[in-house]
């Protein structure tokens, strides 16, 4: 662990954003609270909010020092591996010296390369929403970054200033889950890096997690090159990258450093169902966490429990059951509160956090918010379509609506799942929403209209993730702006160790930024979505709140309904392991948890004779040898005095070795003495 | 009512065809009998004549599936609620006996003299001599119980018990007693049906090792204890047969157990062709319950497939499923784990058995069992969090079944740690007890309010010299512990004696619900006019101290050791032989009899069966879907065997020759119907993608 840790600061290259996520995330929250509470505080002052700003200790704050940090923190900016964010580069010198304040005049010096103007967004009146609290403050943004947040910002001349009329100013969604290149058979989804990622900005959602999906014979490294290649040109906001593990062995391992150290993923998911092709059995699950826990990355669960969804498939198929029915009858939602009980099980005993994706059923999400109470490191990430419809419409007379909505786990066709699973987002029992965006056409999906287990998987959802959780949410009353923050964004960033640069409005963090409007509303159809995929899950519904305006990288991006974007402007963001939010527990419990045998004193007694080891005895779980221990029959006297046989050994002199003579108990030599 | 003006003869016939027709209650004749003598006789009379004809077959068996449970409620009912009702008659335990049906019955052997015994409210026992020829060795064998308080597991009340032939012939109160009975003195005490302990392994070798106690050790300890029926474990190694393990088990037994016995199986490797065996033990050879690991990694562990597929063929046979319920997976590494940390004393056994892996497995065993809408019976269960996944799943209403042991709901595991090795090894078993001591409580509490369902001991007793064959590494120590005695006392000090239990339900969780989840009530597990002679006079003031130098087994350790217990068993009644009187025992090697146990108990079953009736999945009539259908051309490649094996989907199906096939309809001119509008209809509604096969669903 500590070995990968020192590797990470040696490599310069690497942003300075992620050096100093691991020690300083958490902490630097309390001091925050404590400040805000003081009268007055806000009042035309910046809030130093470069204590929150990445890349630097929380502890140094007078302001007198900020303004030499933001200049740090704008050249580790350039070095980021993505070279995209070079053309984003804007410059900024002279034009806005001797306007207001003296704080903005500070703020102005900063930069001092060749800046464009356009680089430069200043965002007036508007409340400031990150997930622990909310506050009226102006935002500057400069470069794609977050440069001051406080109250009357003086915007210089030439800059461009958006009015936000005391609207909410929050971070940019985070989509940790979506599948946006996933093969099926031969084909893609059809929406691709290009589609998906506009699709999730015009929702209000700057980055995702793509899950690479390698095959169960290829490379884990080639498959994510080639993600992230296809990412690269096609890609419209930043993005990050699991990567499946379809298959466990050996060479598995050195992949998975290699993308842990080198690559920047933190993150990988196993797969407890799809028998015979991704699935992994209990032991193999075991290794897998053990490896990734050492490797400090967390572990994403697709828990279902694949043995029996395969019977059930089969049983289904011979009922003659074909159409997409079949699928939800077939992946009970027992089963999937099943593999999340026992993945749970395996990340207590591993000791390694555990993220279980696409939470679909009541069950599921009660039987995680339960080993929460108990202690257990588990995360839960319901999705849009768990959490704005439910499976009523597998048994649509509409061949191809009901097609649309496979996913695995399947949406729990009770209609009360969806209300269940908000309240728990709302308590924090559940702690992110995904999309696990996965687009099929129809004609895909037409691919098992004779069979439903031939049916490509996966919904939309990646557009409308923002809106319903804030429709069903926010807007009922369940959950309050700060919440809709952290479920959206925050704790995703927290998670995946992309804390504060992403997920928080803070200065130094990344301007990807939504403005959002709590009363917009619209109503979803497939006609008037980004995505290409011909049917929307969520057709007709009504949903209240959406983004008014979106900002990634600093670029505005979405205005008022139009959507403008670069294709290919999306950056890699790497991610560092260790991730605080997930294993600070994890490592103290390490500590804590080491077993110690006790020290006894030999047991000397009688020893049965086991005739012969009988012979349907596969291999011991150890692999130790057997007790050499019987009682002395004549053999094995015979056997010992071997030893002694031939006259002068090498190793006479060695003192140990009369010792050891006396020392042997009657019953033979036994190593519990060893523990003492 | 009609019924209590004094009836003429052919009206009361008639009003007793009615009733009986209707399925009145029993007892509500026996208020009109006993009013009028004439009738009375002549009812007796009758039922005698039944009674002798059905005898000779000795089918006490013959119809235990399909009427015990009913007359529990009858007899609960209303008629033990009216005072002195038990009052100068004969209780009709006969309608309880498994061998008569309801309706015919009347009190058979009582005094057929009307008047005088009525006025006396005496009832005369009448030996019935040498009719009967069933069970040869204990021909004649005749006995008294007198002054005992009956507790059955749905009601306590005070009468004399008539034992002949090894059955109970009559209860009722001051039942006059015969010369050359032998009498057996309860007052003051309780007269329970024997204990079954439904989990032992008496004769399941482990990693080569025989148990110390075999059948006739630890039968004898059973029946010291009150346990007078023990339900064995047959362990079939992989690739040996079913029926020859049975056979073999079923031949030591014989010779040797002392007390009634029958037999689980347990299956370490299933396959498909495990069918035919499987069909024969249930049908013929009386096993209606089959036992699977989720643990033992390698050797004995089912996956879950393997669990379904025999889940299913056990619901279709009628059998209950059992697992040993824990995770050998996360077992397997952990002991890894352990041994590489230089852990090799027992206490490693517990560290790498964690309660967690036993809660998993029980998860898991029960979300299969539901689907595949299986009984399931979970053994040893043995922690808190375990025995909660079975209440709630309980409440989810799933058909489970929980077990917890003489171990789980006595002693805690902190003796794991004991710096002694040989007690600490003698804890040795799987799942481990659980070393919260806060469990034995817990568990008790469950037991109570029935949440857990069975007590048994788990039974497998192995000497300190074979525990310490895993001396230098805990994976290779035998797994048991004894707990065959002292179940009874266990359950009765810990529940009963601390107000969580009532006597009754004492008799239910010790050996009433044993009988009827497995099918051998009530021949076992109920004291009533027909069933087995298995009687316990039980003294629950009396204290007893556990120890390994009195007890009955062999083995030189006792986990429960100093503890004390209250109450006892006083005189133990086996077959209706007093096996144990005064703290004596006599016994007989080889006295045990088998019980074969028919299918589809009907205490399980009957809601397994109503939720086949229901749950039958349909499919949605649609339309075909005549979209396009994307090209899949490399199916095959890049396809790994998908979970269903059946013959994979052609991708496309080609219009022509479907709609030829149509038109065939229309070529002849006029036809039959064609006056009928539909026809057209359907041409216009057939789409151009062809017919699918979702249609034919409707």
């Amino acid at each position: 662990m500590s070995d990968c840790r020192r590797q990470w600061n040696r490599e310069d290259e690497l942003p300075v954003y992620l050096a100093g996520p691991i020690s300083s995330g958490p902490n630097q929250r309390k001091s925050y609270g404590m400040f805000s509470s003081v009268e007055g505080a806000f009042d035309s002052k910046t809030i130093d909010f470069d204590s929150y700003a990445v890349g630097r200790k929380g502890s140094r704050t007078p302001r007198s020092r900020s303004r030499e940090r933001i200049l740090d923190s704008g050249d580790p900016v350039e070095k980021t591996p993505g070279d995209a964010r070079e053309g984003s580069q804007t410059n900024s010198t002279g034009e806005i010296d001797g306007t207001g304040t003296e704080r903005g005049k500070s703020l102005l010096q900063g930069g001092d390369g060749i800046k464009l103007l356009d680089g430069r967004l200043l965002i007036k009146g508007g409340r400031v929403v990150n997930d622990d609290q909310s506050f009226y403050a102006d935002v500057f943004i400069e470069d794609g970054l977050i440069m001051q947040v406080g109250e009357n910002l003086v915007a210089p001349a030439g800059v461009k200033v958006i009015e936000a009329n005391g609207r909410m100013i929050i971070p940019g969604g985070i989509d940790v889950n979506t599948c946006l290149m996933k093969p099926y058979l031969d084909t893609q989804p059809v929406d691709d890096f290009l589609q998906g990622t506009k699709a999730a900005l015009a929702g209000g959602t700057t980055m995702i997690i793509d899950h690479v999906t390698p095959q169960p014979e290829g490379s884990l490294l080639e498959a994510f090159e080639r993600w992230q290649e296809a990412a690269d040109k096609k890609a419209c906001c930043d993005y990050s990258l699991h990567v499946d593990i379809p298959k466990w062995n050996e060479t598995v391992k050195d992949e998975l450093e290699m993308l842990v150290q080198d690559k920047g993923v933190n993150s990988f998911q196993v797969f407890m169902a799809y028998n015979d092709l991704y699935q992994m059995t209990d032991s193999e699950l075991y290794a897998a966490l053990s490896f990734l826990k050492e490797l400090g990355a967390v572990v994403l669960v697709h828990a279902e429990n694949g043995d029996l969804v395969a019977k059930e498939q089969r049983k289904i198929l011979g009922m003659g059951i074909t159409g997409p029915e079949g699928h939800p009858l077939s992946h009970p939602e027992e089963l999937e509160a099943e593999a999340v009980f026992r993945a749970i099980t395996l990340g207590n005993r591993v000791n390694c956090p555990v993220y279980i994706t696409k939470v679909m059923s009541k069950s599921a999400a009660d039987t995680i918010a339960q080993a929460r109470r108990k202690g257990s490191v588990v995360f839960g990430e319901p999705i849009t379509a768990s959490l704005a419809t439910d499976g009523s419409h597998y048994w649509s007379k509409n061949w191809a609506k009901a097609a649309a909505y496979v996913t695995s786990p399947p949406l729990s066709p009770d209609p009360t799942t969806l209300d269940h699973l908000h309240t728990l987002l709302a308590c924090g029992d559940l702690q992110v929403v995904g999309s696990s965006h996965c687009a099929y056409s129809t004609s895909q999906k037409a691919i098992g209209r004779d069979d439903f287990t031939l049916i490509p998987e996966g919904v939309n959802g990646v557009e409308e993730r923002m809106g319903f959780v804030w429709d069903k949410a926010v807007a009922m009353g369940k959950m309050d702006e700060n919440q809709f923050v952290a479920v959206t964004s925050t704790n995703a960033a927290k998670i995946f160790n992309l804390y504060p640069r992403k997920g928080r409005i803070a200065a130094g963090s990344d301007a990807d930024i939504v403005i959002w409007d709590p009363d917009s509303v619209k109503t979803i159809t497939a006609k008037l979505q980004q995505s290409a995929a011909e049917y929307n899950i969520f057709e007709g519904l009504e949903c209240r709140g959406g983004p008014a305006l979106v900002l990634s990288q600093g670029q505005i991006v979405y205005e008022g309904g139009k959507l403008q974007v670069q294709q290919g402007t999306g950056r890699f963001i790497p991610r560092k392991p260790f991730p605080d939010f997930a294993y600070q527990r994890v490592k103290f419990r390490n500590q804590v948890k080491n077993s110690q045998g006790v020290t006894r004193g030999m047991y000397d007694g009688p020893v049965y004779e086991v005739p012969s080891m009988p012979k349907y005895i596969t291999p011991s779980p150890s692999a130790k040898t057997s007790p050499t221990s019987h009682q002395p029959p004549p053999i094995r006297n015979l056997h010992q005095s071997n030893f002694s046989l031939s006259g002068a050994q090498i190793d006479d002199n060695v003192p140990r070795r009369s010792g050891h003579r006396i020392v042997a108990p009657p019953g033979g030599r036994s190593n519990i003495t060893s523990l003492g | 009512m009609v019924m209590f003006a004094p009836p003429t003869w052919p009206r009361f016939h008639l009003l007793l065809s009615h009733l009986s027709d209707k399925g009145f209650s029993q007892p509500l004749f026996f208020l009109l009998i006993s009013s009028s003598s004439p009738i009375r006789s002549l009812v007796s009379s009758m039922s005698e004549r039944r009674f002798c004809q059905e005898d000779d077959c000795s089918s006490l068996l013959s119809r235990l599936g399909s009427d015990s449970p009913r007359p529990r409620m009858k007899f609960g009912g209303m008629f033990c609620n009216v005072e002195g009702a038990f009052e100068n008659k004969t209780l009709n335990f006969e309608s309880f006996s498994p061998q008569t049906q309801r309706r015919r019955t009347a009190p058979t052997q009582t005094g057929g003299q009307d008047g005088g015994d009525a006025a006396t409210g005496r009832t005369m026992v009448f030996p019935s001599g040498t009719t009967r020829e069933s069970y040869g060795k204990r021909e004649g064998d005749r006995l008294i119980i007198k002054g005992g308080k009956i507790v059955n597991d749905d009601q306590s009340f005070y009468a004399d018990i008539y034992i002949e032939d090894g059955t109970v012939r009559q209860i009722g109160e001051n039942l006059i007693i015969p010369p050359g009975v032998k009498t057996v003195d309860a007052y003051g005490q309780l007269v329970i049906p024997g204990g079954i302990d439904a989990n032992t392994n008496l004769h399941v070798p482990q990693k080569g090792l025989n148990p110390a106690d075999d059948f006739y050790q630890g039968t004898r300890a059973a029946l010291c204890g009150g346990t007078t029926t023990i339900i064995d474990h047959v362990l079939v190694e992989p690739g040996v047969s079913l029926l020859s393990a049975f056979d073999q088990s079923r031949e030591t037994a014989e010779q040797r157990a002392c007390c009634d016995f029958s037999f689980h199986l347990d299956i370490t490797r299933w396959h498909e062709g495990l069918y035919e065996e499987l069909e024969t033990l249930v049908k013929d050879q009386g096993v209606n319950s089959f036992l699977f690991f989720m643990a033992y990694k390698d050797k004995y562990q089912s996956s879950d497939s393997q669990l379904y597929e025999a889940f299913g063929v056990l619901r279709d046979l009628g059998a209950i499923a059992q697992v040993h319920a824990e995770n050998g997976d996360i077992i397997d590494e952990e002991q890894k784990k352990l041994l590489s940390l230089g852990i090799t004393g027992p206490e490693g056994h517990v560290l790498s058995h964690p309660e967690e892996v036993e809660t998993e497995a029980v998860y898991r065993a029960i979300t299969i069992a539901k689907q595949a809408n299986c009984p399931l019976y979970i053994t040893k269960v043995m922690s808190k969090s375990a025995a909660d996944v079975i209440a709630k799943a309980r409440k989810k209403g799933i058909v489970v079944y929980g077990e917890p042991i003489t171990a789980s709901l006595a002693t805690d595991g902190s003796q794991y740690w004991s710096k002694d090795w040989a007690t600490a090894a003698a804890f040795v078993m799987s799942p481990p007890i659980n070393p919260d001591p806060s469990t034995p409580q817990y568990l008790t509490s469950l037991l109570a309010c029935g949440d857990l369902q069975v007590t048994s001991s788990a039974q497998a007793s192995f000497s300190t010299a074979q525990k310490a064959v895993g001396k230098d590494d805990f994976t290779l120590i035998p797994e048991g512990t004894n707990g065959i005695e002292e179940r009874l006392s266990v359950v009765w000090d810990r529940a009963v004696s601390t107000g969580k239990m009532d006597e009754n339900e004492f008799v239910a969780v010790t050996s009433t619900n044993a009988a009827k989840l497995f099918n051998i009530y009530p021949r076992k597990g109920r004291i009533a006019v027909g069933s087995d002679a298995d009687i316990v006079i039980w003294n629950p003031k009396e204290m007893k101290t556990v120890s390994a130098t009195t007890h009955n087994l062999t083995v030189e350790v006792n986990i429960l050791e100093g503890l004390e217990f209250r109450g006892v068993p006083t005189v133990v009644i086996s077959g209706g032989q007093v096996v144990v009187e005064d703290g004596k025992l006599s016994v007989t090697e080889g006295s045990g009899r088998f019980v074969p146990r028919k299918a589809f108990p009907d205490f399980v079953y009957r809601r397994i069966k109503a939720r086949s009736k229901m749950a039958e999945a349909r499919g949605v009539p649609r339309g075909n879907y005549d979209g396009p259908v994307h090209d899949v051309i490399s199916m095959t490649k890049s396809v790994p065997p998908t979970p269903t094996t059946r013959g994979p989907t052609c991708p496309k199906i080609v219009t022509g020759p479907r709609n030829l096939h149509q038109s065939g309809f229309t070529l002849a001119g006029a036809q039959i119907d064609d006056h009928i509008p539909r026809r057209s209809t359907q041409r216009i509604v057939a789409p151009p993608g062809g017919r699918s096969n979702i249609t034919s669903l409707s």
